[in-house]
C-alpha cells in the first residue's frame, strides 16, 4: 500500500522559506524531513512523518518547476504559472542567487569553464557543501558572467538589472565575474586568510579606479577589464625606486613625518627602501597579464608579511601607506602624481582591507 | 448574420525555442473561427515577437458566437519542412455576448500545448460586434448570463426564478482508448478538447434558449459535467436555476453592446437593462409583460419525448399539507397559499433549484433530503451520423433493458422523476440544493441525484393568483423566521416515516424533528450555536469482477448496504459532536471495477430550533462476560469523552436538556433519517429503501461482532483538528464572522495504490479512511501559517481509476478570521436585527412606490413585487458583508426610486442606465465608479494578481461586476513521465498550469478574483511502464471585478455612512 501521487498546488503558491533553505542547500526530501523533524515541526502541528514527507516533496517540487524561471529572474516578474506575491518572489531570488563564502573562495578568480565545474566533486567534499549546491552556485556565476559579459553600462547596474538582486548581492557578484575575467590568484595557501569579502572589497576598488570604466562609462567590458592605458603609465612610478635621491627624499620625508607616531618606526626606517621596491615594482610589472592575476600574491608576499612579520599593526600600516603616498607628491621630480594617486589609492584601501590574520 | 467577431494579435513572449541552430523561433499566428482562418507574418528569430496584427475580423452567426471558441494557434515557420504548433489558446467568446458583462477580451494568454504544457504567452485582443436579430425561429442565446454560483449573485436582485433548466448534447469520443489509438495522443486530445469546448458552447446556447422561452434572463447555479463514456461516448450534460435578474448597483456601466433581445412577440426580460429599446413595440409595454410573470405552463420548456408520460405519473396530487396539518401550521391562510404555491410548482415539470443559498423568507420548511440512484449499462453509440462532429441528443442510444431506444435524457428524466416524488412523500413541493452527478467504470455507470426537499414562499415563483402583495405579507411568518425552515413540512399524523417530533425550541409552536439533514448551505436567518464541523462517512466495499448485467446487478445490490452505513456513519459522527443538523450533504458513490467507495460530507451544527442530541451508548449484545463488559464500559467511556471535549472544541453547550433525553439512557429504538433514497436498476422498477427500518437506533451502539468494534474505532479514530482550525463544506462556517481577507484556494490530489490484493472491507475502510484522514492532516499542516483559519467549501471528489487505485481529490479554500469572536458575535447579531429593521422599513415604503409606478398597468404585480426580498437576499453568504451592502436605508431608496426611473424610463425608450444616473445626483453611483476606475489599471509590468475562491463571495470585499462564466476544458499528456517527475510532477505541473490559464482568462476580461470556482473533472490515468500518463480537468467558476470593502466604503458618500451609524446607534440603544 503506497500512496502513488500527492500534490498540494495553491492558487498562490505556498513556500516556506526554511524548506527552501534545505533545498538550496542541496540537501534529498528525505534529510530535509529529518532535520524538519529535529527542528520541532511536528509537535507543534501534531503532524506524522508522512504529513512532513509530503509537505517537504511538494515544496521540493515547486521550487523544482520555478528553478526555470530563477534562471532569468526578470521572467519570474511576469511568468503566469506562479502566482507569487512580490516579496515573495524577491526573497526566492536573493536565495537562489546567494553563495556560500566558503564555495565561493574554492573559485573565485578561476575560469567559470567546464574544466572547474569537473572539480566541483573536489571541492563539494573539501568544503561540505553538497554536491547540489556547488553545482547550483557555481552554474549562477556562469550565468552572471555569460549575461554581463557583453553589457555596455556599469556592472553592478548590470547585474542588477537583469538578476533583480539586492544592491550588496550584485557587487558581490561584481566581484565574482571582475575576478573570473581576470582570474586573478586568489587559491594559494598564502591566501587563504583571506575571506571572500576582503577580495570583494578590494575587487569593488579595482573596478571603480582602475577599469575603463574609471574613465569611460560607455564602453563594452568597461567595469570588467583593465585600463591598458593605466597600467602603461604605471611603468613611470619606477623612477621612485630607479633614481636614488628621489628613493632617499621620500624616505626622510616619510620617516619624518612619522618619527614618534609608531612603535614600530625603526623596522620601518629599516624597510623602508624593501617596501617602497615592491610596492612600485608590483605597479610596474601590472602590464603581464600573468603578473596582473598575481597581484593578491604579490600584495602578501611582498608587502603585508613583511610587516606582519615586523608586528606593525593595521593602525601602523595605515600610518605608514598615508604617508607614504602623500609624501610622494611633494617631490619635486616626481611628474606623476596622477597615476601615483589612482595606483596608491586602491593599493592603499586593498593592502588595509587585507591586513588581519 | 448578425455577429461580427473582430481579434487582433499583438505580440508573444518567452516562446520557446524551436530552432536548435540558432537558439531561436520564427513565429507566426493562425487565428481560427468556425471554417475561417487568418494568418500573422512571421516574425523572424524572436523569442519576444511582436506581431502587431491587423483587426482580424469574422462575420459569423451568433449561435456560432455561442458555440465556438475563438482558436489561436502559434506555430513556429520553417521553410523546408511543415510547420511545427508552438501550442494553442481557446478563447471563449460568450462572456462578450451578454450585454454588461466584459467589452473586450485583452491580455497576455498562456500558450498551451498537451504534451509541453505552458511554452510561454500571447497578447490578443478580441472584441465582438453584435447586430439585432430580429428571427423569432432564431437558434442563439446571447445575452442570457450564465452563473455558477448557487445563490443570488451579489450585484443583482432576482425579480423572479423562474425554475429548472437542464440539457445535455452527446458526441463520440474522438479518443476513448487513448494509448492504443494509432493517431498520435496529441492529434486525439487537441481534438477532444476542441471538441468538448464546442459541445459546451452548444449546450450553453441551448441552456439559454430554454431560459429565455421560460422569460428569464439568467442562469444561477449552472452545474455542466461530462461523461466521458468510454467507447460509447461523451455526454456533456448541464443543469441550473433559470431567473430573472436585475443589476443592483447603479454603476455606470460601460456602453452597453448592441445585444439582441428576444424577440418582442416572445416574453420579454422585464427590466430595463434591455438595451436595445427600438426592438420595443411602442406602445402598451406593460400587458406584454404580464406575461413573462405568469409562470409558463411545464410543457413549453420541457423536452418532448418523455414528458407525456411523466406528466400521468404526476397528475394525482396528493393534496400534501393541506387537512390535517392545517390547525398547526398556522390558519387557513396559508393553508390556502400553501396549496397555491404548490400548485404553482406543480405545474412545473420539475421543481427543482440548483440554489444553495438563499434569501430570507425564500425557504418556508425544509423537508430533508432526498436522492436517487440508478444503476445503468452503457452500450455503444448506436450512431448513424458517425463522423459528424456535431451530433444530438436525438439518436439512437441502445440501452440493454429495452429495445426501445432509451437516451441519457430518458435516464435522467426518470432519476428525477424519483426525486421529485420523493420530496412529495416528505409533504414538499420544491427540490432545492439541487445536483446530479455520475460515476463511470468500463459499461457500468452511477447516475445520482440528491437535493433537499423544501417548500419555497411563493413570492418568488410569481404565480397569477397571487392577488395582493399586502395581504400575503400580512400572512407572512406567524413563526419567527430564524426557525421556520425547520419546522415540518409534512402531516404530523401521515408521517412519510416515523421520526421523533417535538415543539420547536425557539418558537415552541411547531413541530420539528429532532435530527435535519440537507444539501442547502446554512440559511441565514438560522440561529445556531457554537460552531460547525466538517463531518464525513467514509466506506470501501469490494465487489466482484464481473461484466455487464451481471456487474450492474452486483452494483445495484450494493448500494442501498452502502448508503445505510455511510447514513449511520454521518448520524453517530453528528452525535459525537453533539450537533442536531447537516448541511451541504453530498454523497458520493464511485464504482471501480473490484470495489465501490463512498464518501459523504456535510457540515454539522447545531441548530437552536432542534432539540439536543443525546449522547452514544453503547449496548453489548451477549452481556456475560465480565471482560466484555468492562471492554464495553471503556468505550463508553472513550465516547463520552470525545463527546465533552468535542462540546468544547465547537463551543456546543446545549443550556437546557428536557425532556425524555434524560430520563431514559437508551432512548426508545426511532430512526432520525430524513434520507429518503432508493435505487433502480432499471427504469420500470423502483425500489425505495426506507431506513428507519433498521434494526439499530443512531444512537445505540451493539457491540455483538468485530464488525461493530471495527465501527467504534473509526469513529473514535477521527483525528481532532489542530487549534486554530475549523473546516466545512459549506459557502460559509456557522459561528464565525469576522473574516480576514487573506485567502488561498487550493486542489490537493492523492492517489492511494492498494497492493494487498486480499483485502477485506474491514481493511479497505481503514485505509480510505486513513487516506482521508492523512489528506486533512497533510491540509493543516501546509496552511499553518494561516492560523486561525477555516477551511470552507472542503470538496472532495473519490474516484476508482483503476484496479486498486483510489484518487481523492480536494478543493477548498482556506480564509482567516479574527480571533475576537464573542465581541463579533454581538455584532453580527446586531446587525441582523438592523437589517431586519431596515428590510421591514424598505417594505413598507415599497409599496406605495410602486403603486404609483404601476397604476396605469392592469395587471396586479409587478417584476419588482419580489425585490423587496431580495435586496435582502443577497445577504445570505456572508453577514459580515452584509453591513456595507444593506447598511442604508437611504441607500435603498435610492435604489427603488432609481428604479422606479429605469422603468418610467424604459417606456419613454430613453437610454436607460446612462441617463438614470446622471440625473440621480446620488453620491453612490459616483463613488463606485470612482472605485472602479481606480481598480481597473493594474500595474503594466507585472501580471496582476487574480483571486480564486470556491466560494460566491471575497470577505472584506464586494463584488461590483459579474464578467461572465468561466468554464475550461484541458487534457495534458506525456510520454516522458518519469522525466518530468514522475506522476506527482506531472500533475502539479498540470494544475498549475490550469489555475495560470484561469487567471489569465480572468485577467483578460479585466477581472481580479474567480468566485464559485470548482474543479468539476480531474481524471488520471497513467502507464508507468510505457512511462506514460494523461489527465484530463475540466474547472468553472464566475470572472468578476471586485474591489476592497475599505476602498468602496472610503468612497461611498459620507451621508449615507452616518445614516447607517445612526441606526446602529439607535439599535445598540434598544438592546
Amino acid at each position: 500500500m503506497s500512496v502513488e501521487l500527492d500534490v498540494f498546488v495553491g492558487n498562490t503558491t505556498i513556500m516556506d522559506e526554511e524548506v527552501y533553505q534545505f533545498w538550496l542547500d542541496g540537501y534529498t526530501v528525505n534529510d530535509a524531513v529529518k532535520v524538519r523533524m529535529e527542528g520541532g515541526v511536528l509537535e507543534e502541528y501534531e503532524a506524522s512523518t508522512d504529513v512532513l514527507l509530503s509537505d517537504t516533496m511538494d515544496q521540493f517540487r515547486t521550487f523544482q518547476m520555478c528553478e526555470r524561471l530563477l534562471h532569468t529572474p526578470a521572467k519570474l516578474a511576469n511568468q503566469l504559472l506562479f502566482q507569487i506575491p512580490p516579496h515573495r518572489q524577491t526573497m526566492l531570488i536573493e536565495r537562489y542567487y546567494a553563495f556560500d563564502n566558503a564555495f565561493v573562495r574554492e573559485v573565485l578568480g578561476k575560469k567559470l569553464s567546464k574544466g572547474t565545474k569537473k572539480d566541483l566533486d573536489d571541492i563539494s567534499a573539501k568544503t561540505g557543501i553538497t554536491l547540489k549546491s556547488c553545482r547550483r552556485q557555481f552554474d549562477n556565476f556562469k550565468r552572471v558572467f555569460k549575461v554581463v559579459e557583453e553589457l555596455k553600462g556599469p556592472l553592478v547596474e548590470n547585474i542588477q538589472q537583469h538578476f533583480l538582486l539586492s544592491d550588496k548581492l550584485a557587487r558581490d557578484y561584481a566581484a565574482i565575474v571582475f575576478f573570473a575575467n581576470n582570474r586573478f590568484e586568489t587559491g594559494k595557501r598564502k591566501l587563504q586568510f583571506l575571506s571572500f569579502q576582503d577580495f570583494a572589497f578590494c575587487a569593488g576598488q579595482l573596478i571603480s579606479n582602475w577599469t575603463v570604466g574609471a574613465v569611460d562609462n560607455m564602453v563594452e567590458d568597461m567595469d570588467v577589464d583593465l585600463d591598458k592605458e593605466f597600467l602603461q603609465d604605471l611603468k613611470d612610478l619606477k623612477i621612485l625606486i630607479n633614481d636614488k635621491d628621489l628613493l632617499d627624499q621620500h624616505k626622510s620625508l616619510v620617516c619624518t613625518a612619522l618619527r614618534g607616531k609608531t612603535k614600530v618606526f625603526n623596522e620601518m626606517e629599516a624597510n623602508f627602501k624593501t617596501l617602497s621596491r615592491a610596492l612600485v615594482n608590483i605597479a610596474a610589472k601590472l602590464t603581464n597579464t600573468k603578473d596582473v592575476r598575481d597581484l593578491f600574491i604579490d600584495l602578501v608576499e611582498k608587502f603585508i608579511e613583511p610587516c606582519r612579520s615586523d608586528r606593525w599593526t593595521s593602525a601602523d600600516v595605515r600610518l605608514f601607506l598615508t604617508y607614504y603616498t602623500n609624501s610622494a607628491r611633494t617631490l619635486d621630480t616626481f611628474r606623476h602624481q596622477v597615476t601615483w594617486d589612482r595606483y596608491m589609492d586602491v593599493i592603499k584601501s586593498c593592502i588595509l582591507k587585507m591586513y588581519h590574520d | 448574420m448578425p455577429g461580427k467577431l473582430k481579434a487582433k494579435i499583438v505580440a508573444g513572449r518567452h516562446l520557446p525555442v524551436m530552432d536548435r541552430a540558432s537558439d531561436l523561433t520564427d513565429a507566426f499566428v493562425e487565428v481560427k473561427f468556425g471554417n475561417t482562418t487568418f494568418k500573422t507574418d512571421v516574425c523572424p528569430k524572436s523569442l519576444n515577437p511582436q506581431w502587431n496584427s491587423e483587426w482580424f475580423k469574422f462575420e459569423v452567426d451568433d449561435e456560432d458566437l455561442q458555440d465556438e471558441p475563438l482558436q489561436i494557434t502559434v506555430l513556429d515557420h520553417d521553410t523546408y519542412s511543415a510547420n511545427d504548433a508552438i501550442g494553442k489558446v481557446y478563447i471563449d467568446i460568450d462572456p462578450l455576448l451578454s450585454c454588461e458583462a466584459a467589452t473586450v477580451i485583452s491580455g497576455w494568454f498562456p500558450i498551451y500545448d498537451t504534451i509541453h504544457g505552458i511554452r510561454g504567452e500571447i497578447n490578443v485582443l478580441v472584441k465582438v460586434d453584435l447586430f439585432n436579430d430580429l428571427n423569432r425561429f432564431r437558434q442563439s442565446s446571447c445575452g442570457v448570463k450564465f452563473f455558477c454560483t448557487t445563490s443570488i449573485p451579489k450585484c443583482y436582485r432576482v425579480v423572479m426564478v423562474h425554475g429548472f433548466v437542464e440539457e445535455l448534447v452527446v458526441n463520440e469520443d474522438p479518443e476513448y482508448q487513448w494509448i492504443d489509438r494509432i493517431r498520435t495522443p496529441r492529434a486525439s486530445n487537441e481534438a477532444r478538447q476542441r471538441l468538448i469546448s464546442l459541445m459546451s458552447g452548444e449546450l450553453q446556447r441551448k441552456i439559454g434558449l430554454k431560459v429565455l422561452e421560460m422569460g428569464g434572463n439568467a442562469v444561477l447555479g449552472y452545474l455542466q459535467c461530462f461523461d466521458l463514456e468510454g467507447e460509447s461516448g461523451l455526454v456533456v450534460r448541464a443543469i441550473g436555476t433559470a431567473c430573472t435578474l436585475d443589476k443592483l448597483s447603479s454603476l455606470p456601466t460601460a456602453v452597453l453592446p448592441a445585444c439582441n433581445s428576444p424577440s418582442r412577440e416572445m416574453k420579454e426580460p422585464p427590466f430595463s437593462e434591455d438595451p436595445n429599446p427600438n426592438i420595443h413595440s411602442s406602445g402598451p409595454s406593460t400587458p406584454l409583460k404580464n406575461q413573462t410573470y405568469s409562470f409558463s405552463p411545464s410543457k413549453s420548456y420541457s423536452r418532448q419525448s418523455s414528458s407525456s408520460d411523466t406528466d400521468l405519473s404526476l397528475t394525482p396530487k396528493t393534496g400534501m399539507g393541506s387537512g390535517g396539518s392545517a390547525g398547526k401550521d398556522g390558519g387557513p391562510l396559508k393553508t390556502l397559499l400553501r396549496q397555491q404555491t404548490q400548485s404553482a410548482l406543480e405545474q412545473r415539470e420539475f421543481p427543482f433549484f440548483t440554489l444553495t443559498c438563499f434569501p430570507p423568507g425564500f425557504l418556508i420548511h425544509v423537508g430533508g433530503v432526498v436522492s436517487a440512484r440508478s444503476v445503468k449499462l452503457l452500450d455503444r453509440i448506436h450512431n448513424p451520423a458517425l463522423g459528424n462532429t456535431r451530433s444530438y441528443k436525438l439518436l439512437d442510444w441502445n440501452s440493454f433493458t429495452a429495445d426501445e431506444p432509451e437516451t441519457r435524457d430518458a435516464w435522467w428524466e426518470e432519476i428525477r422523476q424519483e426525486i421529485k416524488s420523493h420530496a412529495k412523500a416528505l409533504g414538499c413541493h420544491a427540490v432545492v440544493g439541487y445536483s446530479e452527478s455520475t460515476s463511470i467504470c468500463e459499461e457500468v455507470c452511477i447516475l445520482s441525484a440528491s437535493g433537499t426537499a423544501a417548500i419555497l414562499n411563493p413570492k418568488f415563483m410569481q404565480e397569477g393568483c397571487l392577488d395582493s402583495y399586502s395581504e400575503h405579507s400580512r400572512l407572512e411568518d406567524p413563526a419567527p423566521p430564524s426557525c421556520g425552515f425547520c419546522h415540518i413540512p409534512y402531516d404530523e399524523l401521515n408521517m412519510p416515516f416515523p421520526a421523533h417530533l417535538t415543539y420547536c425550541y425557539n418558537c415552541r409552536r411547531q413541530k420539528v424533528p429532532d435530527v435535519l439533514f440537507t444539501t442547502i448551505d446554512l440559511p441565514v436567518e438560522a440561529t445556531v450555536m457554537g460552531k460547525g464541523s466538517l463531518i464525513q462517512a467514509r466506506l470501501c466495499r469490494l465487489k466482484k469482477k464481473a461484466q455487464g448485467e451481471v456487474n450492474a446487478t452486483a452494483i445495484s445490490n450494493l448500494l442501498p448496504f452502502m448508503e445505510y452505513e455511510l447514513h449511520t456513519q454521518l448520524m453517530n459522527k453528528l452525535k459525537l459532536r453533539s450537533m442536531n443538523a447537516l448541511f451541504g450533504l453530498r454523497v458520493q458513490i464511485s464504482v471501480g471495477e473490484n470495489m465501490l467507495v463512498g464518501l459523504a460530507s456535510a457540515t454539522g451544527v447545531y441548530l437552536m430550533a432542534l432539540p439536543a442530541p443525546g449522547g452514544i451508548q453503547i449496548a453489548g449484545k451477549t452481556p456475560s462476560d465480565i471482560t466484555y463488559e468492562q471492554h464495553i464500559s471503556n468505550m463508553q467511556k472513550k465516547i463520552n469523552d470525545t463527546i465533552s471535549k468535542n462540546k468544547d472544541l465547537y463551543e456546543v453547550h446545549p443550556q437546557e436538556i428536557i425532556e425524555e433525553v434524560i430520563g431514559s439512557p437508551i432512548p426508545e429504538s426511532r430512526q432520525r433519517s430524513r434520507l429518503f433514497r432508493s435505487h433502480s436498476e432499471s427504469s420500470d422498477e423502483v425500489s425505495e429503501l426506507d431506513l428507519s427500518h433498521g434494526k439499530k437506533d443512531a444512537f445505540v451502539l451493539e457491540i455483538d461482532d468485530t464488525d461493530a468494534v471495527e465501527d467504534i474505532h473509526s469513529l473514535l479514530t477521527d483525528a481532532p483538528m489542530p487549534s486554530g482550525f475549523y473546516s466545512c463544506n459549506t459557502e460559509i462556517m456557522p459561528g464565525i464572522y469576522n473574516w480576514t481577507s487573506s485567502l488561498q484556494m487550493f486542489t490537493s490530489v492523492r492517489v492511494f495504490r492498494l497492493n494487498n490484493v486480499n483485502l477485506t472491507n474491514q481493511g479497505l475502510n481503514k485505509i480510505f479512511n486513513d487516506l482521508c484522514e492523512n489528506l486533512l492532516k497533510s491540509l493543516y499542516f501546509k496552511l499553518r501559517s494561516m492560523v486561525p483559519c477555516c477551511l470552507c467549501h472542503l470538496n472532495f471528489a473519490v474516484a476508482v481509476p483503476e484496479e486498486e487505485l483510489i484518487q481523492v481529490a480536494v478543493t477548498a479554500v482556506a480564509m482567516t478570521f479574527d480571533k475576537e469572536q464573542a465581541q463579533e458575535n454581538f455584532k453580527a447579531n446586531m446587525e441582523k436585527a438592523i437589517m431586519k429593521v431596515i428590510s421591514e422599513n424598505e417594505e413598507q415604503l415599497q409599496f406605495p412606490l410602486e403603486l404609483c409606478t404601476e397604476t396605469p398597468a392592469p395587471q396586479p404585480f409587478s417584476p419588482s413585487k419580489g425585490t423587496g426580498h431580495q435586496d435582502g437576499g443577497g445577504i445570505h453568504t456572508s453577514a459580515r458583508a452584509t453591513s456595507v451592502d444593506y447598511s442604508s436605508f437611504a441607500d435603498r431608496c435610492s435604489t427603488w426610486i432609481e428604479l422606479i426611473k429605469l422603468k418610467a424610463q424604459a417606456i419613454r425608450r430613453g437610454s436607460i442606465k446612462t441617463t438614470a444616473s446622471q440625473e440621480k445626483g446620488s453620491p453612490l453611483p459616483e463613488g463606485r465608479s470612482r472605485s472602479l476606475r481606480c481598480m481597473r489599471p493594474f500595474p503594466s509590468s507585472t501580471v496582476s494578481v487574480v483571486k480564486m475562491t470556491p466560494l460566491s463571495f471575497l470577505p472584506g470585499t464586494r463584488i461590483i461586476k459579474y464578467l461572465g462564466i468561466i468554464n475550461m476544458f484541458f487534457i495534458r499528456e506525456t510520454t516522458s513521465l518519469r522525466e518530468e517527475g514522475g506522476v506527482s510532477g506531472f500533475l502539479h505541473c498540470f494544475i498549475a498550469e490550469v489555475f495560470a490559464m484561469v487567471r489569465a482568462h480572468v485577467a483578460a476580461l479585466g477581472g481580479n478574483a474567480v468566485v464559485s470556482y470548482s474543479m468539476k473533472e480531474c481524471v488520471f490515468m497513467e502507464n508507468p511502464n510505457k512511462n506514460q500518463a494523461q489527465c484530463l480537468i475540466n474547472v468553472s467558476g464566475d470572472a468578476v471585478i471586485f474591489v476592497r470593502e475599505s476602498e468602496a466604503e472610503a468612497t461611498a458618500a459620507a451621508p449615507q455612512t452616518s445614516s447607517m451609524q445612526n441606526l446602529s446607534g439607535a439599535a445598540e440603544a434598544n438592546a
